[in-house]
């Protein structure tokens, strides 16, 4: 069974969906806890049998699927998406135990499970075209989950989140039928895999295109400025739960691309572009924190330092080096785990006064001590005060990119910190100070449901921010041989530079069995 | 005096006609079934039918065998061409009209199933389709369009209704000017060449060194006119909007599915050999129409607010899609042509047949067509498994993955790829992201408004057992196409690859 862990992991939620239709609406609830619960011990089984010590991919799984065309099923983790996929399968958990939507219930439940398919799918892939099947299928569960249960404008939301990213994809497609095309210009042979595209060094000026238009797919689902503008729709519509995943997980899909297909595949073109994505990630950093401090709306304040944060993942995945592309894979889980509870705290309020400006509050701590103990919690993680896990990978990123280039870096640094202010002055007027508005005298407190979600989220936070180790050594030793395998490939002189030379160092001699 | 030609019965090689003769036994049979006893109820018709069809797809199959084993068979002094482009396509055409005609089987009563002449003219059509795509003989292709539209026609204007009318009418003289700038454009062929057989032409034009080029590209204006038509190219389409409107759903989708693989084919046989020889205007004009009907009909499906008719905008982007085959002209692409038009037929053919089920006999105040979105409003609250399903069919439709059409597309576009049509590769992508937009309206009224009073009583009025049964077959031929890609790649490209295409 453990060798076909990552179907199991994949269909297992889908399967149940299915089953699911049969389940009466009273029970479906404890239905989607139990199949999510399951499917959370499973990735944790997953991480038990994992062995941190081979960098390479582990539980490997090949079936033919259309075999005439180079296309098979092939699975497979490494430090890279071990993590992802058990923070999937942890948020779909959390989500589902957390959930206070009443209206058409069965239905969100099951589209919730179909998307967690299509989630732990993408980060399992190892074929393009199979990830690209899960990546372009995890946008219809979320069309529906934010325009069946969203706000007012959730039409307009839900479809330009759609086609902005199903634009972008094809795009990516394009290339990926490319990259397949030179495999078999080269080999004779059709092959989607992509550990055997890794094995092909590229022409430089095709290695350019080819970045480009994988680009345009990834920046989008990231996203990336000036690509950004439906991510504030999709927030500002989705309903809680849309938000968390959509933030926590699926954003999370084009970072993880970027580590998986551009660096390792197009090394020149990544040293060529890194300055020019490191400005447009410091503009990111820098703009979306002004656009955060001048909203009224405290969930879009969330979602606009959500993107500011994205920034400097990127910024660290295209520090090209180990520091920094372990930090940014760290970054992300912990972005994942601070954002999603973030919106999940914004959504406690929601449920409550169903507004979201700050300006109707004032004053919460003293009316509610819990919840605001906890939102001040996050919010110090989210703005990566030292113990807390954000600060990790915000460091680490900072230290890799530091490598590359010190004005930069210290640009960033700096956004990051004056950043701060709009999180705290959020937090000013919507906790401190006398209880203005009437209604909110009466609000009750965090209330048990809600516990369940935050709680674990808050002891990961702090417990990987104290403690980042057992989770940053696998991702570390994977990411040391996805640089050497950059190194190795890259053929200008300043990528050889710009991507340090690993082979004298420990740990990475693994690297011939694992690629 | 001449003296008389001897010909043996055996060279005529009779088995060529065998797969269109059945057909054309077959309606003549419906025909002396009714003249024995009249009044007899449509379903015999329909299994009858049903039977022929299925006899004519088993002998198509034994000549795939054949062909795989002898290569080409070739009939009637060479006017008869058995080869893989033949066999396949006429598989499709059958096996298209085999799920097309137990659509008949509505539970509700319409006009045109009482004629038993109407499952007569039907086989007739089916022969003529079968007689265009089994030959290069333009005389022969003339003769197969022909008989295949004439019959078309009529059972367009059997659906009875004022706009059926008007649709077959306006078909009619489209197709009457098609025809006759398909006669023209082989009248010049004929007379610079001496000859009415594609590869004869073929020859003599390349070891001419193409010194007529100026009538060889006369003739093709009229060709690409003449196909235009029938393939409803821009600007060529006008009447199908019109038309698919006009007929009842069911045939609409056949339309777009069984003529245009014919047509697909001729086109492949006429248009290639140019194209390769470097008749650098053809694949200029070949490359704007198909850039041009792609992005074009898209654009105008965005702002139809009737399905039907967007579904008609849609089978027109898709048909432009696939004419990029024609101009890249490689096996690959050819193969891509016949996969993508084979998971294509299943999907169109769910989603007409959704359109179909909800067909309305009386229209409520204030509708201004059959099938305007409100009706579909919050469709999924009341009736979830058909909304699901159309939701499938429309997802598969605008290529989103594992579903059918994706691997067409992907398929497609590969080809473009491979053979250095990258900025083609690009626009076919794009226009898949346009497309999605108008597949999605469908899925936004659909699952996220709410419910429109009075509307909800017609879903699935029209269902019947052997309706959904076709939903069902299309449904699983969409979800598990993935499963399907690998074999019918495999036998298209031996087929396809052994006829020299």
């Amino acid at each position: 069974m453990i060798d076909h862990i990552l179907t199991l992991l994949i269909f297992f939620p889908a399967l149940a969906a299915m089953l699911g239709f049969v389940v009466t609406k009273d029970s479906i609830r404890a239905y989607g806890i139990a199949v999510a619960g399951i499917e959370f011990l499973l990735s944790l089984w997953l991480w038990y049998a994992y062995d941190p010590m081979v960098s390479g991919m582990q539980f490997m799984e090949a079936a033919p699927l259309i075999p005439a065309f180079g296309i098979n099923y092939l699975l497979g983790v490494d430090g890279i998406s071990l993590f992802i996929i058990i923070l999937s399968t942890f948020f779909t958990l959390i989500g589902i135990a957390s959930l206070t939507e009443k209206r058409r219930i069965k239905d969100l439940i099951i589209t919730l499970l179909f998307l967690e398919m299509t989630m732990v799918g993408v980060f399992a892939a190892l074929d393009a075209i199979v990830f690209y099947v899960f990546w372009e299928f995890s946008l219809v569960p979320m069309l529906y989950i934010i325009g069946a249960w969203g706000g007012p404008l959730r039409i307009y939301a839900s479809v330009k989140f759609f086609l902005y990213t199903f634009t972008g994809s094809l795009v990516m497609l394009v290339g990926m039928l490319f990259m397949a095309y030179f495999y078999y210009q080269a080999t004779g042979q059709w092959s989607f895999a992509i550990l055997e595209w890794y094995r092909l060094i590229l022409p430089e000026n095709f290695q350019l295109w080819l970045f480009v238009a994988f680009f345009l797919g990834f920046a989008i689902k990231v996203p990336m400025f000036p690509f950004h503008t439906w991510l504030p729709y999709a927030h500002g519509q989705a309903p809680t739960i849309g938000s968390v995943i959509l933030a926590a997980i699926l954003l999370k899909m084009g970072t993880y691309a970027f580590v998986r297909f551009s660096l390792p595949l197009f090394p020149d073109a990544s040293v060529f572009f890194m300055i020019p994505i490191a400005v447009i990630a410091i503009i990111m950093i820098i703009y979306t924190a002004m656009v955060a401090y001048a909203q009224e709306d405290i969930k879009q304040v969330v979602a606009y330092s959500s993107i500011s944060h994205m920034g400097v993942i990127i910024l660290g995945t295209f520090a090209l080096n180990v520091e920094g592309v372990s930090g940014s894979v760290f970054l992300m889980l912990a972005h994942g785990v601070v954002s999603g509870a973030l919106f999940l705290l914004v959504g406690v309020i929601y449920d409550r006064r169903h507004t979201k400006l700050m300006s109707e509050f004032g004053g919460l701590a003293s009316v509610m001590p819990r919840y605001a103990t906890i939102f001040g919690i996050m919010m110090m993680a989210s703005v990566g005060l030292p113990l807390t896990i954000n600060f990790v990978g915000e460091f680490l990123s900072l230290l890799g990119f530091y490598k590359q280039s010190h004005m930069l870096t210290l640009t960033a640094g700096t956004a990051i910190i004056v950043g701060a202010i709009y999180m705290l002055s959020a937090y000013k007027k919507a906790f401190f100070g006398n209880v203005t508005n009437e209604e909110n005298k009466k609000l009750k407190d965090i209330n048990k449901t809600e516990l369940v979600g935050l709680i674990p989220l808050t002891i990961v936070a702090i417990w990987l921010g104290v403690y980042p180790k057992p989770i940053l050594e696998p991702i570390n030793n994977s990411v040391e041989s996805v640089i050497q395998l950059m190194h190795d490939k890259a053929q200008s002189a300043e990528a050889k530079v710009r991507i340090p030379d690993l082979s004298g160092k420990n740990g990475t001699n693994t690297m011939q069995e694992a690629y | 005096m001449l003296e008389p030609i001897h010909v043996a019965l055996g060279s005529l090689n009779i088995a060529t006609l065998a797969p269109m003769l059945i057909a054309v036994v077959g309606a003549l049979s419906i025909l002396i079934i009714d003249l024995a006893k009249g009044g007899l109820h449509k379903s015999l018709y329909v299994m009858i039918a049903l039977l022929f069809l299925l006899l004519d797809l088993g002998a198509l199959v034994d000549f795939g065998g054949l062909f795989l084993k002898n290569g080409t068979i070739l009939g009637f002094f060479d006017v008869m061409l058995m080869d893989g482009i033949a066999i396949m396509s006429q598989i499709i055409i059958v096996a298209g009209s085999m799920l097309f005609i137990p659509l008949a089987l509505t539970s509700k009563r319409f006009h045109e199933y009482d004629y038993p002449e109407y499952f007569a003219l039907f086989l007739f059509m089916i022969a003529g389709f079968q007689f265009m795509v089994a030959t290069d003989n333009l005389i022969m292709i003339f003769i197969g369009l022909e008989t295949a539209s004439l019959a078309l026609y009529t059972l367009i204007a059997l659906h009875n209704r004022s706009k059926s009318f008007e649709a077959a009418v306006k078909y009619f003289t489209m197709g009457a000017l098609a025809a006759g700038f398909y006669a023209f454009g082989s009248m010049i062929l004929y007379a610079i060449s001496g000859s009415v057989e594609m590869n004869q032409i073929a020859t003599i034009l390349a070891e001419d060194h193409y010194s007529n080029i100026g009538y060889v590209l006369l003739s093709m204006a009229f060709m690409i006119a003449a196909f235009g038509f029938k393939l409803s190219m821009v600007p060529f389409h006008t009447w199908t909007p019109d038309v698919y409107e006009g007929s009842s759903a069911a045939l609409a989708g056949y339309m777009s599915i069984v003529p245009k693989i014919a047509a697909f084919v001729v086109a492949m046989r006429l248009f290639e050999f140019l194209v390769h020889s470097g008749v650098a205007w053809l694949q200029v004009i070949l490359y704007i129409g198909v850039v041009v009907t792609m992005t074009a009909s898209n654009i105008w499906a965005l702002v139809q607010s009737d399905v039907k008719r967007m579904l008609a905008y849609s089978s027109i982007s898709h048909a432009g899609f696939v004419m990029a085959a024609v101009l890249i002209g490689t096996t690959q692409s050819n193969t891509g042509l016949f996969l993508y038009w084979a998971l294509f037929s299943f999907t169109n053919l769910g989603a007409f047949t959704m359109i179909w089920v909800n067909r309305q006999k009386n229209l409520l105040p204030g509708q201004s067509s059959d099938h305007p979105y409100e009706k579909f409003s919050g469709m999924v609250k009341t009736m979830p498994m058909g909304a699901v399903m159309m939701g499938l069919f429309m997802l598969s439709l605008a290529g989103i993955p594992p579903f059918g059409l994706f691997w067409g597309k992907m398929y497609m576009i590969g080809s473009a790829v491979t053979s250095g049509y990258t900025v083609l590769a690009l626009i076919m992508a794009l226009n898949s992201a346009i497309a999605g937009y108008y597949y999605l309206k469908l899925i936004v009224f659909m699952f996220m408004k709410e419910p429109m009073v009075g509307y909800n009583q017609f879903y699935f009025m029209n269902a019947s057992l052997s309706l959904k049964t076709i939903i069902g077959i299309a449904a699983v031929g969409t979800i598990f196409a993935v499963f399907a890609v690998n074999p019918l790649l495999k036998v298209i490209t031996l087929f396809v690859y052994n006829s020299g295409y």
